[in-house]
Formats: structure tokens, sequence, C-alpha cells
């Protein structure tokens, strides 16, 4: 890049942008690696003793392997189901046609946009009438709500994207729609598919108020509840949180590392219609 | 192979947009036939049609002798080349040719058999193991035309398979096609948009303007005797010339006079009373003949641009009136722009269309 | 009629296959929104299950009309959306040109920037809670290094201050989506454009304004419709971090709707507050579709 004063104040402000996004991981990454006692007393940028105490209170004393546990399955199973379910739906709305998709399209876009807060007594009262309060189908089915859309959504835009005139050749050598299907289209969508599974797994990992409501104790709470109810004997244990914090991101943050070409592609082929 | 007929078929779109009207055609077995016209014409959609890909609102089409008008693509038995070629990017060339016949459930062996004789008559052989990313747009088109080769299917479609080769390409594959095309004896409909590839490569060529069929005829009687002002138009390049005026009848004898803005010829018609015309002339008809006189059969004109292609001239004049006129001049002697000139046109190169309808009048 | 007979075949596939995900979404979303309305209109109080649960009408929603402690939550709600939305924009697009810039490390920049969007919004409220917490903490620290401010101040005190950590980690949680989507749009712009006004002798500040900003427009509504129906429905970020305090001074609605419902188990009042948001979100949702005109269903003809 040349030196001009444009390009200067651009990359300028780009670094002043990356400290101000990586500063709080840094922060939170000290801080966890700094005795409870020196947290609030005269912090200072760089550590300058550094413990893993607080790791270790975490797995040893809070168990916190329950809640990540609980996370990937809830996560993991949503993410399965609305898949399957998802691409069946997203291959009859970008492939066939059929009166009443623009219909459908647009109610599965207005879902999308509903407040969470407006449907969980109702859900409440249903889970629990079930006796699915506090049990793993009790967060998953009340997640596929959300998750479904949004994984039918993105799927449908990726499918669109994938030309036409191939399953069209291989109608015409033959195959019938469920061979294209599997032949042609699906091994084509894989990289969707993964970019989807991606997106929808992150939106469940990540979700909160359902998590809280539908369970009761930290046998099935997920790891942000985990993790915001964090009570300490007389004070807020700040540097498990933190610690907590740290192992709750580090596994997306390398997942985003190694996968941003893709959920950038998934998150754009969603939500920008050409 | 098999012969393919329309009956009278009809395409209307949802939202009301008609690309095919009434259309009739019968294409022989073994035949090539192009199907040609600008765009929006509806030829794409025809040709659609007969492969299934499209249904058809009224009519019906058979190949052969089953009526195919319900069946879908997978059961016609005919192949298609795509314009972009459609080929599987996940699949090996080798793959690629194969897969019809995989779709057929021929045995394993069967295939590979046809594949390679396939490959080799085409020069694929040394590709097989590619992908379709690997391979340039000259060998990507032959391994579409390998795909349907291989099926050896009833009839084989070809949608505007030259649109994406550049210009010396073109012309090469268009010959390695017409070749093709005498080895396998096979039935082909051919969509362009290119009337000279349209010339060259049909046996016959279905002429179609915004979804009505205008004429279907071989290339030397669409060109001596076109059916009507479109087709005229249309078929030959550099376009047909067209002056528009009256025809009234002169005397006894079967003659009549054309009088334009700028021409006035006599022309053998039927007897007709005063009818507005429009005269077309070929460029190739027209002889640019230096400052003599103008009189019955010669314009006066100034000429423009002149494009030298090498075995003649292009010379793009000017008429008083303010219209335009196309010659074709031989390579001497050399044609200066700004000259003005007198053209004549030679009578055995008159067509008389009528004003209204566009028809042919006349032989 | 054998003229429809494919047609209709594709149909019934079409409607087949759609149904299970409709289904789960209409079941799980649909049902419950129904019963919510139903029981919004009636009284529900758990904690005293004596009154029975009649059916009161809009009695309710009157009551909400007339409720202080909904109108500040409104306005909080309003607040908070329109100053997070704003600055987001503004700093999404910036980031978003400089994105799309070739650069050694771009890469990097992209990761970095979508892990705040990729972590849980408690997470992200709690890292953020930290740095402002207690007067010992580092955000005091570096301020008062910077010489901003005199002392160290406790922020969840006040209100005003209280609003400083919340909206900065909102911003810092959802600028990198804006960022994306406004990248998408700027990548569909065709260079050309550029290259002909520079040629014509226009300067970048020109080439923004005339060329990047009008065709970015769709772009933007996208991001705004998006934005603004989550802004709406804030809770995690603010349940988190000042749990609405000082007092109910930071409480949006959706966090109002929650203590009402599962804290005081006010379940007709609560359902008829979800109501109201619903009837907020969707009708904001219908405004800005009807204002892009956003094609849903259909491709060509």
């Amino acid at each position: 890049m040349k030196l001009r004063p444009q390009n200067l104040v651009f990359g300028g402000a780009l670094v002043v942008l990356m400290m101000f996004t990586l500063f709080p991981f840094y922060w939170a990454i000290v801080a966890s690696l700094t005795p409870e006692a020196a947290l609030f007393r005269d912090p200072s940028l760089w550590p300058t003793h550094i413990i893993f105490d607080h790791y270790r209170a975490l797995f040893d004393e809070r168990d916190f392997i329950t809640p990540i546990r609980n996370s990937l399955i809830v996560a993991g199973t949503t993410t399965f189901f609305c898949l399957i379910v998802g691409t069946l739906a997203a291959y009859a709305l970008a492939r066939l046609e059929f009166r009443g998709k623009a219909a459908i399209m647009a109610f599965i876009l207005a879902v999308t946009m509903f407040p969470q807060i407006s449907i969980v007594s109702p859900l409440y009262l249903l889970l629990r009438a079930l006796h699915l309060i506090d049990t793993y189908p009790g967060l998953i089915m009340p997640y596929m709500t959300f998750a479904m859309p949004l994984t039918v959504w993105v799927l449908t835009g990726s499918i669109r994207q994938i030309p036409k005139d191939l399953e069209e050749a291989a109608h015409v050598d033959g195959a019938s729609r469920r061979q294209s299907f599997t032949k042609i289209l699906l091994p084509l969508a894989v990289p969707s598919l993964a970019t989807t599974g991606i997106l929808t797994f992150i939106y469940c990992w990540n979700e909160f108020l359902f998590a809280l409501s539908f369970t009761l104790g930290p046998e099935r709470q997920t790891v942000p509840v985990a993790i915001a109810l964090f009570r300490g004997q007389y004070q807020v244990p700040w540097g498990q949180i933190l610690a907590a914090a740290v192992v709750a991101t580090a596994p997306v943050a390398v997942m985003v590392l190694v996968f941003q070409r893709r959920i950038v592609q998934g998150l754009t082929a969603g939500a920008v219609k050409g | 192979m098999a012969r393919i007929a329309l009956d009278h078929v009809d395409k209307t779109y949802p939202n009301g947009y008609v690309a095919a009207r009434d259309l009739s055609l019968e294409i022989a077995d073994g035949e090539l036939l192009v199907l040609v016209g600008p765009s929006g014409s509806g030829k794409s959609t025809v040709l659609r049609m007969m492969a299934g890909l499209e249904q058809v609102t009224a009519g019906a089409i058979r190949i052969g002798e089953r009526d195919v008008t319900e069946l879908p693509p997978q059961q016609r038995d005919i192949a298609m080349v795509f314009q972009n070629y459609a080929l599987y990017p996940h699949m090996t060339v080798r793959e690629n040719l194969g897969f019809g016949l995989m779709m057929r459930k021929q045995p394993r062996d069967v295939i590979n058999r046809r594949v390679d004789a396939v490959a080799a008559s085409l020069g694929l052989d040394a590709l097989l193991d590619r992908k379709p990313a690997q391979l340039s747009g000259g060998q990507r088109q032959r391994v579409a035309l390998g795909r349907a080769i291989a099926r050896e299917p009833l009839a084989f479609l070809f949608d505007e398979p030259l649109s994406n080769l550049d210009a010396q390409l073109r012309v090469e594959t268009r010959v390695e096609l017409a070749r093709l095309h005498r080895k396998l004896g096979a039935t082909m409909v051919y969509v362009t948009h290119d009337q000279s590839e349209a010339l060259t490569l049909g046996d016959r060529i279905a002429i179609l303007k915004e979804g009505v069929l205008q004429q279907v005829a071989t290339p030397m009687e669409l060109y001596e005797h076109p059916g009507n002002k479109f087709v005229a138009g249309f078929i030959g390049s550099p376009s047909m010339n067209f002056f528009d005026g009256a025809l009234t009848r002169t005397g006894a004898g079967g003659m009549c006079t054309f009088r334009g803005a700028d021409l006035t010829i006599r022309v053998p018609c039927e007897p007709a009373t005063s009818e507005r015309v429009f005269l077309g002339v070929r460029p190739q008809h027209l002889e640019v003949v230096g400052e003599t006189a103008v009189g019955e059969g010669s314009l006066s004109a100034e000429v423009g641009v002149v494009e030298p292609m090498g075995n003649e001239q292009i010379v793009y004049l000017t008429v008083p009136s303010g219209g335009r006129v196309v010659a074709v001049a031989p390579v001497q002697p050399r044609i200066v722009p700004g000259e003005k000139v007198s053209v004549r046109v030679r009578p055995e190169g008159l067509h008389i269309f009528d004003a209204q309808t566009g028809k042919r009048i006349g032989k | 009629m054998r003229k429809i007979s494919r047609r209709g075949s594709e149909a019934r596939l079409g409607w087949t296959l759609v149904s299970p995900a409709l289904g789960v979404i209409a079941l799980i979303a649909i049902f419950p929104l129904s019963w919510t309305f139903w029981e919004s209109l009636h009284l529900h109080e758990l904690r005293m299950p004596w009154l029975g649960q009649p059916f009161v009408g809009l009695a309710n929603y009157a009551e909400i009309a007339k409720d202080p402690r909904f109108w500040a939550a409104l306005g909080h709600t309003v607040f908070f959306t329109v100053v997070s939305i704003s600055l987001e924009l503004l700093i999404g697009l910036f980031l978003a040109l400089a994105m799309n810039r070739v650069f050694r490390g771009r890469g990097f920049v992209r990761a970095a920037v979508l892990v705040p969007w990729a972590i849980p919004t408690v997470v992200a409220a709690l890292l953020w809670r930290f740095i402002f917490e207690s007067q010992g903490g580092i955000a005091n620290a570096l301020l008062v290094d910077a010489g901003i401010l005199n002392q160290p101040m406790v922020w969840f005190i006040e209100t005003a201050t209280a609003w400083v950590p919340v909206i900065l980690a909102d911003v810092w949680k959802t600028t990198p989506f804006v960022a994306l989507l406004l990248l998408a749009g700027l990548q569909n712009i065709d260079l050309s454009l550029y290259e002909a006004a520079a040629v014509d002798g226009a300067n970048a500040w020109w080439q923004l304004r005339h060329i990047t900003l009008p065709l970015l427009k769709p772009a933007i509504l996208v991001t705004l419709i998006f934005r603004t129906l989550d802004g709406f429905r804030v809770f995690d970020l603010i349940y988190v971090l000042t749990g609405g305090g000082p007092g109910t001074s930071t409480e949006p609605v959706a966090l109002y709707t929650f203590n009402a419902l599962l804290q005081n188990l006010r379940f007709g009042y609560g359902s008829a507050l979800s109501v109201v948001i619903f009837a907020i979100t969707f009708g904001l949702a219908l405004l800005y579709v009807k204002g892009l005109g956003v094609r849903l269903g259909g491709d060509e003809a």
C-alpha cells in the first residue's frame, strides 16, 4: 500500500479498531491468570504474577465440564436435525415451483423476527406439562424453533447459487429427481451445509433466554447460563468467571479463525438478497 | 434415431408472457434442423420443451412414434448440450461422460468401453481423469458433446453450444459438428442466434420471431426465396436493403413499376393494383457504378464508409431521401468515401414484400 | 387433467418437503404465540392462584398503557437501539470499506473482527462488565491515567454512566455483523464505476458520496431491519451487564416482560407485554419490508 495520507489514516484507524476489538479478550486472559485479590487493586496492562488457580477451580470445584457437555449436546443435536429437515425444505424452496412459496418464505423470515420473550411463558408451561423442564429435549425443541428458520433461509440462498442447468443436464441424462438430488446437488451443497451447520451451531451455543428459563440447575445448564450465574461465597468470583469466559471463547475463536471465509459466505448468502 | 414433431404447440408463462404460438414443426429422422431467431424469439424455449425441461401449455410433442408431451426428460431418451456445458464439477471427465449410461444401469464394463471409445473419437483420452475445472473452454465443450454422444440417444439437442467460444474456435467446432452429424447420421436440433452458423450447419432452418414460426426451409431456399420481410432481413450478411414504395401495373405483359423515394424499377409481378410494398435487394445485387447518369433501375447515392474485407468491399451509402443502403463491391476499383456514385440494381435480385403483412409477393 | 399432472406433482413434492420444517416452526412458534395472545386477555397471577384465571378482555393492555415502568422501558429500548445502530453503521461502514481493500493481514482482521460476533452475548457482557467494574477496574485505571477522569468512578451506580458499557458492549459485539452485511453490498458494486469516475477526475470522497453510498442503500436497509429488530429484543446483554439497573433505569422492554413473567409471576400481564413487543417488532418489520420491496419467493419467470 502506498504511503499516501489517506492510507495512513485508514491504517491508523484500523489499528485502533483492532485494539478495541481484541482488548477485552486480552484483558480477560490477563485477569484470569491474576490472583483474585489483585484483580481490582491497581490493575496494570501487563501481567506480573501468573497463576492457574482459577482454571483449576473451574474444573475441580465448579465442574465446568458439565455445562460444556450440555451445550455440546443441545447445540449439536439441534444443528443435526435442523440441517436434515432444513435441507429438504431449502431444496423445495430453491428448486421447485409451487404456489404459496412466497408466503412460506415470508413466514420463515417473519419468524426470525419474533421476540423470544413473547413465547417464553407458553413454552414454559407446555414443557412443564410434558415434564420436559430441565431436560435435553426440553431445550432442543424450542431451539429448533429459532434455528430452523435461520437454517432454511441460509440454505435456500446457498442452493439458489448452484447453477440449475447441472440438475437439468442430469435429468436429461436420465436421473430421477432423487438421483439428481443425491448425486449432483448434495455433493455440491456440502460446503454450504457445513457453513450453515457452523452458523446454526454458534447460534445455539450462544442462546441464553430459553436456556435460562427452561433449566433449573447445574445439571442441565448450558455454558452461557452457567457463566452468567456464577455465584461466589462472599463476592463475585471474577477470576473464575473470566477463566470460564476464556474457556468458552477459545474454541469459538479457533473455529472462526479456521472457517472465517465460509462463515462470511454463509452469512452473506442468507442476508443479502441481491 | 428418430423424427421429432411439434404439433400446434403453445407456451404461455404464468405471468402471461407468450413464448411460443401455435408452433408446428416436423424434423426428419437424421436431419440437422437449426432453430434460429433474435433473442426473445422463443427458440431456447422450444428446445427445452422438446427436452421436457419446460412444460407445454397446449399441443403435443412426438419423438419417434411416442407422444412425449407429458413425459419428464428422463424418459424421453434425448441428449442435450447446454450453452454453459453443465458439466458436473465434482466428477471427472470419465464420470461425466458415463453419467447417462450409469443412470440407465448399464454394466460397468459396457460403460467403460463406451466412454473410452467416445473419448478417443473426441481426443479426450488424456483428460479422462481430470475435473472440468482443469479443462479449457474448448475441452469442456467436447466433454459436453461426448456426454451426449455416449448415450446414443434418439436425438441431440444443442442450446447455443458455440456462443461461449472465441471466434476461431467457433468456426473450427462448427465444422466438427457438421462432420459429426454426417458420421452419426443423427437427428439434431440446433439453436443459435447467429444466422451464418445456421446457414452453414443446417439441413433445414426454422426461423422464429416472438414465438411464431416464420419459415422452415433449406438454407438456399431461405436465402433465395425468403417468405417474408423478417426472414429476408434476418438471413444473409450484410442484410438485405429495403426500399418502400408503391407498385403499379404497367400495361399488360405481367410487369409492374415500383416507385420508391429513390428508386424506380420494373418488376415482374402478379396482377395487382397499386399496393404499398417493400422492395428488397441484397447488397450483393447492387452494383456501384461510378458517376454515370441515374435512370430507371438505379439510384444515386453518396459513399459513406467503406469496409475492405480482403476479397470484397462493403460499401455503406446514403441516398438523397436520407436512407442508408449497403452494397457489396468487388475489390477493384477502390471506392472512396464521399464519392457520389450511381448504384445499379440487378434485376435478378429483386424481392417484393407486402408493406402491411410483410409477406412475400410473387415468385 | 393430464396437463396439470406434472405441475401438480411438483407442487405436491414441494409441500411435502417443506412441511417438516414448517411444522416444527409453526408448532413451536405459532401455537405458543396464539397462546400468549389468549393468555394476555386473562388475569393470571401465579402468586395468587385463588383469583383463578378470569377473562378480562383488554384490561391488561389498559394497565400497560398506564404503566410508567413500561413506558420507561420502551424509552430505554428506543434510546439503546438508536444509539447503537448509529454507531454500528458508522463504524461498520468504515470497517467494510477497509476490508474491501486488499492488504496483508486482511484475513486476520476479518477473523479477529468476527470473534466478538461469535461468542455468547452473556460472555461479551461479562467481559465488558469486568472492564468497567468497581473503582479498581481497568477502564477507570486507563481513563485516570489518560487524564480524562480525575478519579475513578462507579459506573453502574448512575444511569447515564451505566449506559456507557452497555452501548460499548453492543457496538463491540455487533459491528462485525453490520460490517459483513455492508461488505457484501460493497462487493456487488461494479469496480469499473470507480475507474470511470477516477478517469473523469473524481476524488475518493466524491466517489464515496456519489457511487458507494447510493449503491449501498439496499444493504444498509437490510442491515437496519436486522439491527432494529435485534435492538428491540435486547435481553441477554442488559440482564448480565446491569440487570436493568440501577433500579430499573436501564431496563428494556424484553427484560421488563421477563421480570413480570418469571419473577413476579404475572402471566396474564406479562403475556400482554409480550404481545405488545411482538406487535411493535412485527410492525417495524412490515414497515421496513414494504419500504425495501424485498422479493421473497420467486426467481425469474
